[in-house]
């Protein structure tokens, strides 16, 4: 039974045992869990015995991976989530997909997700909402909750999301695993199907800091393909990972603790500062006044660039197609088209970034986030001069039930501590933290500056190392 | 008719749009947006989006003066490619995903009515 991925397994379990074993599992825990849209049997199992046959793949020879359904794989379908693309099969891959393949991945399947990655409890899905495997009456978080939930319950042996404003971490935090969120253009976005185009990044969903460590090895680099991926040279993750650092400098905002928080999740942060005092590192007060405005720039740049990337669904080249009645012209086309192919959540973000956009009110909202943006990330900076990473919760509340939070704006609230990242573009990672008073996990965060992956994950290995949540598992 | 979307978003105090949307307004984007809305929907929106809007206005007692806008996160100016031909993708993966298709080409409905 696969029951945590290692990087490089070696001779110890052959390719197509491994998967045969995942497809099991899958078979026998997805009809409950809702996390895979759609699972990849037959082009995972040959895939797996040409390794064995071959002997060939690299760093990821062998493993099982559970895609986000918003990146493109020329195998099966990429939906989003979504009526619109139900039926659409991409006739190109994402480069990480690629990429992935070369290292000798196996694709498993495809996971759920909030429709357009919009969401934060992959409750917005099309084909239904997916469920904690902690506590199936709850959410596993969003948007990349079908990937959190595949990893918690060992459906892949790694699973890939995307994050634009907390999508991997803080389904990660809930599901009790660990999500990376590289740095904006660590990753090339070409095959990820565009929300918020300066926001979107692709990153790993992983049972440990290695295997996390291990995939972005992968995955990272610049791409013809994608201009606004970076040239900055890709280090190795690998080899530093297990040596400590030296002298770290552990950053605590202070508006990271609040009362706000569910009382577990300052217990967990609290906790976590001993863990690294204990390490030797020197923890920092820091103050990050601008981290409540996250949410209201947010809301306005992600919807704004949402509106424009969705404009491409007209029911013309792909997507859903209405049919129209007697006397209706293009116009109904359209409207028609994209009133039945989104759900409410996509209509809502579209709305908002449409008026957010129009004639009148740019300056005062638009223009205005996009100020206060560059604020965030001064103080980021500013921050980053005094301590190597930030730590604080990923999450102010360990996973709410199904159905708990109607109202979008407290679902929106839920994004506090993991939109910044995305709007000042720097890198953060979630880690199994705690557990609640109820036995749901609970995730802390890191985060370290722009392309600084290298110290972000040797300081989460640390504290990975000197405790055991990690190794916590449902009981399924 | 005045333009619906020429209202104050912001009041004196910097606070709010604390009044409800219009609801010509709400109509309004939906059409900008190509969103055709029942009436149900467009008043839910309404209140939906006077509540997130009110949570935004946040940022309007922000002082933001002399601040660069920041489109981006990295600051990248434009990247070239080099000009050399490459195979471009087939006809038939570029159509495969096409609602409606008439020999090689996509099928749409009639954009010049009668009256046109």
């Amino acid at each position: 039974m696969p029951t945590s991925a290692r990087v490089s397994p070696a001779a110890d379990v052959a390719a197509r045992a491994r998967t045969e074993a995942v497809l099991a599992r899958i078979e026998r825990f997805n009809p409950q869990l809702n996390a895979l849209n759609e699972v990849l049997a037959d082009d995972a199992l040959e895939r797996a015995a040409q390794i064995d046959r071959d002997r060939s793949g690299g760093l990821l020879a062998g493993l099982t991976i559970a895609v986000k359904d918003n990146i493109a794989t020329t195998e099966g379908h990429t939906t989003c989530s979504s009526m619109m693309l139900k039926n659409y099969r991409s006739p190109f891959e994402a480069t990480i997909i690629t990429k992935l393949r070369d290292a000798g991945a196996v694709f498993i399947g495809k996971t759920n997700l909030d429709e357009f990655a919009m969401g934060s409890s992959t409750e917005n899905s099309a084909f239904g909402a997916v469920r904690n495997p902690w506590d199936p009456s709850r959410v596993p978080g969003g948007s990349s909750g079908g990937s959190a939930a595949a990893m918690a319950a060992d459906l892949c042996d790694i699973a890939l999301g995307s994050d634009t404003g907390g999508s991997i971490r803080q389904p990660a935090s809930l599901c009790g695993v660990v999500g990376l969120k590289p740095t904006y253009g660590r990753v090339s976005r070409y095959g990820l199907v565009a929300f918020g185009s300066s926001l979107d990044q692709i990153g790993p969903i992983t049972r440990s800091v290695r295997d996390a460590a291990a995939v972005l090895q992968v995955i990272a680099g610049v791409d013809a393909h994608d201009s606004t991926s970076a040239d900055v040279p890709v280090p190795s993750y690998l080899e530093s990972l297990d040596e400590p650092i030296a002298g770290l400098r552990v950053g605590v905002p202070r508006e990271y603790v609040s009362e706000a928080n569910d009382p577990s999740v300052n217990a967990a942060i609290l906790a976590a500062i001993e863990v690294y005092r204990g390490l030797g590192a020197t923890i920092v007060d820091i103050d990050l006044p601008l981290t409540d405005l996250g949410i209201s720039t947010y809301y306005v740049i992600a919807p704004a660039e949402a509106s424009s990337n969705l404009a491409r669904y007209d029911g013309i080249r792909y997507g859903h197609r209405a049919t129209l009645a007697p006397g209706e012209d293009l116009f109904d086309l359209y409207a028609k088209s994209r009133a039945e192919g989104f759900g409410p959540e996509v209509k809502r973000r579209i709305m908002i970034g449409t008026y957010v956009l129009s004639s009148g009110y740019y300056d005062a909202y638009y223009k205005r986030a996009l100020q206060v943006r560059r604020l965030i990330k001064d103080e980021f900076d500013r921050a980053f001069e005094h301590c190597d990473v930030l730590l604080g919760p990923t999450s102010p509340t360990p996973a709410f039930e199904i159905g708990g939070k109607s109202d979008p704006l407290s679902m929106y609230l839920c994004d506090v501590y993991t939109v910044n990242t995305n709007i000042a573009g720097i890198c953060g990672i979630s880690l199994p933290g705690g557990m609640s008073a109820s036995s749901l996990p609970i995730g802390i965060q890191l985060q370290a500056k722009a392309f600084a992956e290298t110290t972000l994950l040797r300081a989460a290995r640390m504290f990975e190392s000197a405790t055991e949540w990690h190794t916590l598992r449902p009981s399924l | 008719m005045s333009d619906p979307l020429m209202n104050e978003p912001f009041n004196e105090h910097g606070s709010a749009a604390a009044e409800s949307l219009a609801i010509g307004t709400v109509r309004h984007v939906a059409k900008l947006a190509r969103l055709r809305l029942s009436d149900q929907e467009t008043e839910r929106y309404r209140g939906q989006l006077t509540s997130i809007l009110g949570h935004i206005s946040k940022l309007s007692a922000v002082d933001v003066a002399g601040v660069e806008p920041m489109a981006h996160p990295l600051a990248m100016t434009n990247r070239f490619g080099a000009d050399e031909p490459a195979a471009a993708m087939s006809l038939d993966a570029l159509l495969m995903n096409a609602p409606a298709v008439e020999g090689r080409l996509l099928a749409v409905p009639k954009v010049l009515g009668e009256g046109s």
